[in-house]
């Protein structure tokens, strides 16, 4: 068993001895994490690594086999119903792909949260839903378009904007950069980058982008043997696990390292 | 205990916290409030509570009704607040716009840096979007609605014959040529389609058998014709029933399966895949599935008129206290072997154009998954529709033809 890391009171997401398994297959086992405040935590690991199972659990989607997950100090697991909205109010998700619903306008599903959470009028969630759209770069016209009429970057932002809608605390997301060309994974690494300084973020995300790893993440999470290795992209790459050495010296690897720093400058 | 408020709150940076910071409820903030005075300095708007998504709905309201100075200077003065977010910045910076527009200058105060940097962010972001399309009236959407339907059927109707010529040829090069038939997934589709189909398709005739025996036993015993139950039942049966609820329940079975089938490798760019192989989807998707159902469903037929006919000699035994031996006698001389025939030529035309349909509407799936479950849906319905209409052409082809 590993030492469960030190109490770390200003963590906003606190994860403990957790298991996740679907019928004997086991994916996590003994898992622990902590995430701070205001900090960009990037989950790394192999394929199969359960990556978006464990954003799945974190986020209530996927019940654990054992273990606790906090967020807020609130036990995600056998949390009520009343609870867990409380939670959901405060966490922001961008799924893969989007997930925007297809049979409403962008616009219409910024609004969505707002509706379900808040009970401000019309004119004001339309108003909010503007500045959303504004803030991660959609062009104005495409308010009123529905999903399948954008690009599949412009539905990453405009699964962002619903994902910000309620302005929340922790934001996560499942591979932003995937399926980008590098310019707009870069674009949308420095809008997550200034999102985080401007509103006050914290963000956890799943990425495969060794760029983003090293533009915008504070910390790297790395599934390994079922469990997590937290540390910072100086701290990995020393590390002597062959899987690390593998990822973190591949070549790849060394053109994202060699390009400058994006974080010093956003 | 406002600073703990403050600090936990995301538009707060991350300098400001302190390890006695909690997790709150959002009822543990006030609501925004505020209120305005006249100062030396101008006119003031002091902000209260805090000023979150969660709080602002009823100082919105507020702030639209507020009367606003038409000349001078204005001070927002924002140090007493407790939060803020995006929705409340927003708030602040739409109350400056307004004041803007009045010839008004206005100043924001705060001293938290947080909360400057918040507004400056909301200022860069406050493009309007435009307003969606008004929408249509009613009678003008509904005009354009039905023209666009019957374009549409008739663009489908025409591709729908562009797609039988190329399975006729497909399937007459098959004849001349089976080597060409896939014989792996032909023997796979009649186990799919038709081993499979039989307990439903079993089922369903009997009861169907039944129920003609019962009704034709109600009213013929009126006029004590009850002998006559027989020949409703057999030509019933033989005629029309068999065959077509055969054919219906094919439809919603095998021909909705086919276009979800093909329409999902369609999604999947399997079919794009095939074609770079070159590998004809025609031969390899369409063909198996076609002879599948046209060997199929007159065997289905055949085992649906026993069935029906086993229904009603048991129902007739039951009501009209008649012996199975007298059913029998009746039988032979109601049905000529026509009657059988008659039903059973239907089948394999019915079966063409379910595996047509299915495997048309398949192929018409493009984009997303939701296009799969609409042209499933469509394949079922076309495919009943053709099968009907097919039998009433029939009907009067063989009326036609005096049989």
């Amino acid at each position: 068993m590993s030492v469960t890391p030190e109490f770390d009171p200003t963590a906003v997401i606190r994860i403990r001895d957790l298991r996740t398994q679907f019928g004997a297959n086991v994916i996590h086992d003994g898992l622990d994490l902590d995430v701070a405040r205001g900090e960009v935590m990037g989950i790394v690991g192999g394929s199969g690594t359960g990556k978006s199972v464990l954003l799945r659990t974190i986020l209530g989607l996927n019940a654990p086999a054992a273990g606790q997950i906090e967020i807020f100090d609130q036990e995600v697991t056998g949390a009520t119903d009343e609870e867990r909205r409380a939670v959901q109010r405060r966490v922001g998700v961008l799924f893969q792909d989007g997930a925007l619903f297809s049979s409403l306008t962008v616009a219409q599903n910024i609004e969505v949260p707002l509706a379900e959470h808040t009970s401000l009028s019309p004119e004001l969630r339309s108003e909010i839903a503007d500045v959303k759209i504004n803030l991660v770069g959609l062009p104005l016209d495409a308010a009123n378009k529905y999903p399948s009429e954008l690009s599949g970057g412009m539905r990453k932002r405009a699964g962002l904007a619903r994902a910000l809608a309620l302005d929340p605390e922790i934001l996560f997301l499942d591979e932003p950069t995937a399926g980008l060309d590098p310019i707009g994974a870069a674009r949308f690494d420095e809008l997550i980058g200034e999102l985080r300084d401007a509103l006050g973020l914290t963000v956890v995300m799943i990425t495969h982008d060794l760029d983003s790893l090293n533009a915008i993440c504070d910390r790297i999470a790395v599934l390994l043997d079922k469990r997590i290795r937290v540390g910072t992209m100086q701290n990995l790459m020393a590390d002597d696990h062959p899987w690390l050495q593998d990822y973190f010296h591949g070549p790849r690897a060394r053109a994202a390292m060699a390009a400058p720093n994006q974080a010093e400058q956003g | 205990m406002d600073g703990a408020h403050a600090a936990w709150h995301g538009a707060v940076s991350i300098e400001e916290q302190n390890g006695t910071m909690t997790a709150l409820a959002d009822d543990t903030f006030s609501e925004a409030d505020f209120t305005t005075a006249s100062t030396e300095d101008g006119w003031m708007l002091r902000l209260d509570g805090a000023w979150i998504t969660q709080q602002i709905s009823a100082v919105d309201g507020k702030l639209r009704a507020l009367e606003l100075p038409s000349q001078g200077n204005a001070i927002i003065e924002i140090g007493d607040v407790s939060g803020l977010d995006t929705a409340g910045a927003w708030l602040i910076h739409r109350t400056e716009l307004a004041l803007l527009a009045r010839d008004v200058a206005v100043e924001c105060r705060t001293a938290a840096p947080a909360y400057a940097r918040l507004l400056t962010t909301v200022r860069a972001n406050d493009a309007h979007c435009p307003e969606p399309p008004e929408p249509t009236n009613a009678f003008v959407a509904m005009t354009e609605r039905v023209g666009k339907a019957t374009v549409d059927a008739a663009v489908e109707a025409r591709d729908l014959i562009n797609f039988l010529g190329h399975s006729v040829i497909v399937l007459g090069d098959s004849i001349v040529r089976p080597g060409r038939i896939r014989f792996t997934s032909l023997v796979h589709h009649i186990e799919q389609a038709g081993l499979n189909a039989l307990p439903i398709v079993g089922l369903i005739s009997f009861l169907i058998g039944i129920v003609l025996a019962f009704q034709g036993a109600e009213q013929l015993t009126k006029f004590g014709a009850e002998i006559f139950t027989v020949n409703i039942v057999a030509q019933g049966v033989l005629r029309e029933m068999g065959v077509l609820l055969t054919a219906i329940i094919l439809a919603g079975r095998s021909g909705s399966a086919f276009t979800a089938q093909i329409g999902t490798m369609k999604v999947r760019e399997e079919v794009d895949a095939m074609r770079t192989i070159g590998l004809d989807p025609m031969q390899i998707l369409v063909l198996p599935r076609l002879w599948a159902l046209v060997i199929c469903l007159p065997l289905l037929t055949f085992y649906a008129n026993l069935m029906g006919l086993l229904g009603g000699a048991i129902m007739a035994t039951v009501v009209l206290d008649m012996t199975f031996f007298q059913f029998v006698r009746q039988l032979s001389g109601a049905v000529t072997l026509w009657t059988f025939w008659i039903g059973l030529i239907k089948a394999p035309v019915f079966g063409f154009i379910i595996g047509l349909v299915g495997c048309y509407e398949g192929m018409r799936v493009s984009g997303s998954a939701e296009s799969v479950g609409r042209m499933t849906t469509r394949a079922v319905v076309e495919a009943i529709f053709l099968v009907i209409v097919l039998d009433a052409m029939f009907s009067i082809l063989f009326a036609i033809l005096g049989v």
